[in-house]
């Protein structure tokens, strides 16, 4: 086709207008969490107080590290079009296992214990979900009841005891910084490696973002959310090996009593994941967990009622999906 | 030319239901074989038996001389067996490289090489001359047509010798359909095997080397295109000769008052909207795809509102800003998405009738309960009964439902977007005849068609669409040149600019 001029320019511009980076959700919630963090100091140094003190640090970064690792396991669920609401009891049921297995036994035995009876939970609820076509919400809300079930059939308050060796990771720090954070750390970058850079995690961002249209490009996609539900089940089994090196012993209110289903879904979402699935990452939610622990700090601080905190807590979750969905419609408007 | 795809003696049914029945159909390296049909007769299912979607309950499938049995579509695709859906399977928030490797990522130790996807995808893109759409544009901000490429793109990364296509040209306008034809001709003068089923006939005699027509589930006949003409596909697509002919059109003394006049309506995608609709008329509008003619149904019907100029309603001034107001003034709008806009698929024929008139229960008028028997006469409904799932109905059925739906809230202006998408050629004729009906009666009708031969069949007028403005009025059998003259004269302009 020669003879032909260039079309101008503007005619091969493409369709797609460039989005500015703030507009990623997972950058979104990170100067969120960066704004509250200097909003909150400013505040607290005019009630007299200091926000950024090194054990202030220090008690912000271990309330992290629980509900981090369950967040970043729900992050990978909630990711793939499912959901997750038995986390809490299998927590408390980890801390349990994990203490009981101490008690008698070794360290490495009862980690092992506890990772593989999260998994179990894992698949089984995986299991249900794909195999059984239960709908995710009512088949983890019915995991989380048998759970729950067994956990107060066999136990009416803390039980076992957490060797002395284990406790190291509840409490030891380097400088201002919990050595557990390096767990969350590690675990968080785990799972990011996943669904950045592996097949399984495009195949999770595929099923999560329209199952039919994964199946049909050839997607495992009962497999991608089965894995889903073993990998977030593993996670809440880290947090509960961690709050079992916290408390010194298992413990029947361990995961409901701190609420880590809601709040985990809570921090998924404030950091830009999609509840439908399909959109959102790992990153965004750590940038959520950590909104969410300095808020507490703060409030701590100013010693404000917990009805104020909790009214706080619902405002910033709304108010952030809100401004996400209207991100969301202007692009199609 | 050697047997590519061979399909024997298949059958499949549903919970009891035969869709197929005994079909045997083959595939020639290089050809495009068209699949044709009224809906229901099973083209689709046969279609998803070779893309490994449906096993079948009986027959064989055999590429180049291998027998298969396809459980999953990932197996179909290893094999060589690509399909392209009605509904894209895309995933609007990743990338189209992204998409175009969905299943299938390439891997360097063990983790997704983002680079060499990106590179495959943009040589794929290359080879295809679409210079438009770069890998790592997100899907969403892709028009349909560009997504429609990035499906083929999808399926030719995965190495296919065998592309099936289902309905491949709805929905795009008939110069992206042009575009689309050159492209598949390409494919198959590669030597891909092409299935290609559509509803436009015009299109199967343009490119198809041979034609299999399927009837109720049944192979009727599989002839050389160039030995055979319309109207012997039609007779056997229907098992009758169909009248090319339109209903009559509205005669100068059956076009009454105004019932609908915009001055100067414009909003973000339109401007300078100078309209008058009549009662017994049928205004036609024209344009390419992204002219503005679906932004001027909504903007009538209250959904994108017009934010400048006048509207009035049967003489009251009203520019409707939902679709609540303009429901309440009389005005009812067909839209072409009818799976998602116009139903609820999963509720029966009865409610799906009643979904307007209970959401806005007029004054003085009686319960419509009772008279939605009646409306679903009128609109020759063919349903086993008022309680069927509409997801059951065939389009036709689908759409009179929809008419009939409007209809019971007695609208004063109908519009119609795309009013036969996706609806066989019997039904078609049966929603002409209808929707003359309804302008006899004294609705004004605005009818917005991509399909020029129709436009021009039931339009007393056509007013031309380009760049959010009318750009032209043409009389009732105006030609398809005249059309698409005016439709791409200003795109031109644009593109000289």
């Amino acid at each position: 086709m020669t003879g032909t001029t260039v079309a101008p320019s503007a005619v091969l511009k493409p369709d797609a207008v460039r989005r500015s980076r703030l507009a990623d959700p997972a950058v979104g919630i990170w100067l969120a969490a960066a704004a509250v963090i200097v909003l909150g100091w400013i505040v607290v140094a005019l009630a007299g107080g200091q926000l950024l003190t090194r054990t202030n640090i220090t008690i912000i970064l271990s309330n992290s590290v629980a509900l981090g690792l369950v967040a970043v396991g729900q992050s990978l669920v909630i990711l793939t079009g499912s959901l997750d609401l038995s986390v809490a009891y299998l927590i408390s049921l980890g801390t349990l296992v994990a203490a009981e297995t101490m008690a008698s036994g070794s360290v490495l035995t009862a980690v092992v214990a506890v990772l593989a009876m999260s998994a179990a939970a894992g698949l089984a609820n995986g299991l249900i979900v794909t195999g059984l076509k239960v709908n995710a919400f009512i088949a983890t809300l019915g995991t989380a009841f048998i759970l729950r079930g067994w956990i107060e059939d066999n136990y009416t308050g803390p039980a076992g005891k957490v060797s002395a060796s284990f406790q190291h990771l509840g409490y030891d720090r380097i400088g201002p910084i919990p050595v557990s954070i390096f767990l969350l750390a590690a675990v968080a970058a785990v799972l990011w490696f996943i669904t950045r850079r592996t097949r399984l995690g495009h195949h999770m961002y595929a099923t999560g973002g329209d199952e039919h249209a994964a199946r049909l490009s050839g997607v495992r996609t009962r497999r991608t959310v089965v894995i889903a539900h073993v990998l977030c089940s593993l996670c809440v089994g880290a947090a509960a090996l961690f709050l079992a090196a916290r408390l010194g012993s298992g413990a029947p209110w361990a995961g409901t009593e701190a609420r880590y289903d809601l709040d985990s879904i809570a921090a998924v979402v404030l950091g830009g994941t999609a509840l439908a699935g399909g959109r959102g990452g790992v990153l965004g939610t750590l940038g959520g967990v950590l909104l969410l622990a300095v808020l507490d700090s703060v409030f701590n601080q100013l010693s404000i009622d917990p009805f104020f905190k909790n009214v706080v807590r619902g405002v910033v979750i709304i108010a952030a999906v809100a401004l996400y969905a209207r991100r969301g419609s202007r692009r199609t408007a | 030319m050697t047997t590519l795809l061979s399909m024997q003696h298949v059958s499949k049914s549903f919970l009891g239901v035969s869709v197929l029945h005994d079909v045997s159909l083959d595939l020639e390296a290089g050809e495009i074989h068209a699949l044709v049909g009224e809906n229901g007769a099973g083209k689709s299912t046969l279609m998803k038996v070779a893309a490994g979607e449906h096993i079948p309950d009986a027959g064989t499938i055999h590429l180049d001389g291998t027998a298969h049995r396809f459980t999953h579509p990932s197996q179909a695709q290893a094999a060589g067996v690509g399909i392209i859906h009605q509904e894209f399977a895309l995933l609007g928030h990743r990338t189209v490289a992204e998409n175009v490797f969905l299943g299938r990522e390439p891997t360097r130790r063990g983790l997704v090489d983002r680079r060499a996807m990106e590179e495959r995808t943009a040589q794929l893109l290359a080879e295809l001359g679409e210079t438009a759409i770069t890998p790592r544009m997100y899907v969403r901000d892709l028009s349909v047509a560009r997504m429609q490429t990035v499906e083929i793109v999808k399926a030719l990364a995965s190495d296919v010798r065998v592309l099936v296509m289902d309905e491949p040209t709805a929905p795009l306008a008939e110069h992206e359909a042009g575009l689309l034809h050159d492209l598949v001709r390409r494919l198959a003068g590669r030597g891909l095997g092409i299935l290609y089923i559509s509803h436009r006939l015009r299109e199967v005699f343009d490119l198809s080397r041979r034609i299999t027509v399927l009837k109720d589930g049944r192979h009727v006949t599989t002839l050389l295109t160039e030995q055979t003409d319309t109207n012997a596909v039609v007779r056997a697509m229907v098992g009758r000769e169909l009248s090319a002919y339109y209903p009559q059109r509205a005669r100068p003394e059956e076009i009454g008052d105004v019932r609908l006049a915009v001055r100067g309506g414009g909003n973000g995608r339109l401007s300078g909207i100078d309209i008058e609709l009549r009662a017994g008329e049928i205004t036609g509008i024209g344009g390419l795809q992204g002219s503005g003619r679906t932004s001027l149904a909504r903007a009538l019907f209250g959904d994108a509102p017009f934010t400048e100029g006048t509207m009035t309603v049967a003489n009251h001034t009203l520019r409707p800003t939902s679709p609540r107001q303009a429901i309440r003034a009389g005005i009812a709008l067909v839209t072409e998405d009818r799976k998602a806009e116009g139903l609820a698929l999963r509720q029966s024929v009865r409610d799906n009738a009643l979904l307007v008139t209970r959401a806005i229960p007029a004054r003085g008028r009686r319960s419509a309960a009772g008279s939605i028997g009646q409306l679903l006469e009128r609109v020759r409904l063919h349903a086993r009964s008022g309680d069927q799932q509409v997801q059951f109905l065939s389009g036709g059925n689908q759409q009179k439902v929809v008419i009939a739906k409007w209809l019971a809230a007695r609208p004063r202006v109908l519009l119609f977007d795309e009013p036969t998408r996706g609806v066989d050629v019997g039904a078609k004729a049966a929603v002409h005849t209808l929707v003359r009906e309804l302008a006899r009666e004294g609705l004004a009708v605005l009818i917005i068609s991509s399909e020029l031969p129709e436009l021009i069949g039931m339009s007393d007028r056509i007013l031309v669409m380009a760049d959010g403005r009318i750009v032209g009025e043409l009389p009732a059998g105006a030609g398809e040149e005249d059309i698409m003259r005016l439709a791409t004269a200003s795109a031109d302009r644009e593109a000289v600019a």
